[in-house]
């Protein structure tokens, strides 16, 4: 087992499903930061029996909508002093914007320049989400 | 109220501004001259993206008929878009000239686009597949001035049920009516979706495949075209395309009092000689498309009654 050091302050990004990991570190743009980053892949875990973990050593502003999207399993913990002083358990948003697109060939989105498009969650347990134009159903 | 409201699909407006606007309609009906005037000095845009027949002439005569005044296009390649020009960029220009835009656009959510951008409202003649809901209104008043009260009824809804647009949207108003019983014949490959169905209270429809097994139960038959358009194959739109065709000796069957509905164009789903029964409602439907949208053009400008 790798052993990574605590940290002092900064952000745990925990409990990511084996395999988001990357995907999560790519789409916050992490390979970018100057600061220390740490990627673990495939960590043995009780509860999810293996599972990504990302450190960040630094406070740094972390898109919620975007790693809700990617896996809203994942916890963050937000590190002060060497303590945990903040949990942060992630729910998929109700609403989002900009980041998801339309994938019905159909929509207007598809031929004009629309902006950002409101999807609205329709089903939790499938993380479908509903196009606010053609009503097409998408998952992220 | 839905004075200068949009309508981009049916749920935009409530169950009471639909009986309001229905009953306008049936005022509209006894009287119309009483009406003729309403809505001088009112100019209405017609933007048609895409080919149209009856909606476009009803939307058209309803203005003139309110005696207001229609500009528009009826082939976008005759406007702006055939140099380039961006459907939002067109929608804030006409905007500027017009009380009210109706607009027709192959693209679903267009209408619901042109509503964000608009200084005036937009009335969605059909998207696509997708929604259009002055003919589910039309359908509203034909029941209404044809079978009385919507309630305490059976309909059944014939022919192609998975693409249909028009099935589809008047189901899910007729739902939050009291009493009514829904009968779904359509061929397996055209069955209504599993999301609709999950609406309807279980004791309240029934699936068939045979129009032939349920006509005599029905107050109301809705036939529809089944759709080649909608169709991969030629080969499965040849094996389905006569999966019902109602003639005289179906039409025996049914109640003396049933009436036959069709959004129109037909194709051959309504053998010619059903159009002399006096049960056939669909050429009446069209009229009725023209009132509803008499009703409708007025209240949105606020010039209907309350």
């Amino acid at each position: 087992m790798i052993n990574v050091s605590k940290l002092k302050k900064g952000i745990v990004i925990d409990h990511i499903k084996s395999g988001n990991g990357h995907k999560i570190f790519s789409q916050l743009g992490l390979d970018k930061l100057e600061d220390t980053v740490v990627l673990l892949k495939n960590i043995p875990s009780n509860k999810m029996g293996i599972k990504d973990l990302i450190k960040i050593e630094n406070d740094i502003y972390l898109d919620l909508t975007v790693l809700g999207l990617i896996d809203s399993g994942v916890t963050i913990n937000i590190i002060e002093n060497g303590q945990k002083k903040e949990k942060i358990k992630l729910e998929l948003p109700r609403k989002v914007y900009g980041i998801l697109k339309c994938k019905n060939p159909r929509c207007i989105s598809t031929i004009e320049d629309v902006g950002d498009i409101e999807f609205t969650l329709i089903n939790p347990s499938t993380k479908e989400y509903q196009c606010e134009y053609c009503h097409e159903k998408t998952k992220p | 109220m839905i004075k200068g409201k949009s309508l981009i699909e049916v749920n935009d407006f409530s169950l009471e501004e639909i009986d309001d606007l229905l009953s306008f309609a049936g005022k509209i009906i006894d009287s119309e001259k009483n009406y003729s005037s309403l809505c001088k000095g009112n100019l209405i845009a017609t933007l048609f993206y895409e080919p149209s027949t009856r909606t476009k002439f009803s939307f058209e005569s309803a203005i003139l008929r309110l005696g207001g005044q229609v500009i528009g296009f009826a082939d976008a390649m005759t406007s702006s878009v055939s140099k380039g020009e961006s459907l939002i960029d067109t929608i804030r220009t006409i905007s500027c000239y017009a009380d009210l835009m109706i607009m027709r656009h192959p693209k679903e959510g267009a209408p619901k686009l042109a509503s964000k951008y608009s200084s005036v409202p937009i009335i969605n003649g059909g998207d696509g597949g997708h929604q259009h809901p002055t003919q589910t209104l039309t359908d509203l008043l034909t029941i209404r001035q044809l079978k009385g009260p919507i309630s305490n009824f059976t309909i059944g809804l014939c022919g192609d049920l998975k693409f249909g647009r028009t099935t589809h949207s008047l189901t899910k108003i007729l739902i939050k009516y009291p009493d009514i019983n829904f009968v779904f014949i359509s061929p397996e490959e055209l069955q209504i979706p599993g999301y609709i169905k999950e609406e309807i209270a279980n004791n309240r429809y029934q699936e068939t495949f045979s129009l032939e097994s349920c006509i005599d139960r029905l107050d109301i038959l809705y036939m529809t075209r089944i759709q080649k358009e909608r169709f991969f194959s030629e080969e499965e739109y040849l094996r389905l395309k006569d999966s019902y065709i109602l003639d005289i000796n179906l039409m025996k069957m049914a109640k003396n009092d049933m009436i036959v509905m069709h959004p129109l164009p037909r194709v051959n789903e309504i053998a010619v000689e059903v159009d002399r029964d006096d049960r056939a409602a669909y050429f009446k439907q069209a009229k009725y498309g023209m009132y509803i949208r008499m009703a409708l053009i007025s209240k949105i400008l606020g010039k209907g009654e309350n």
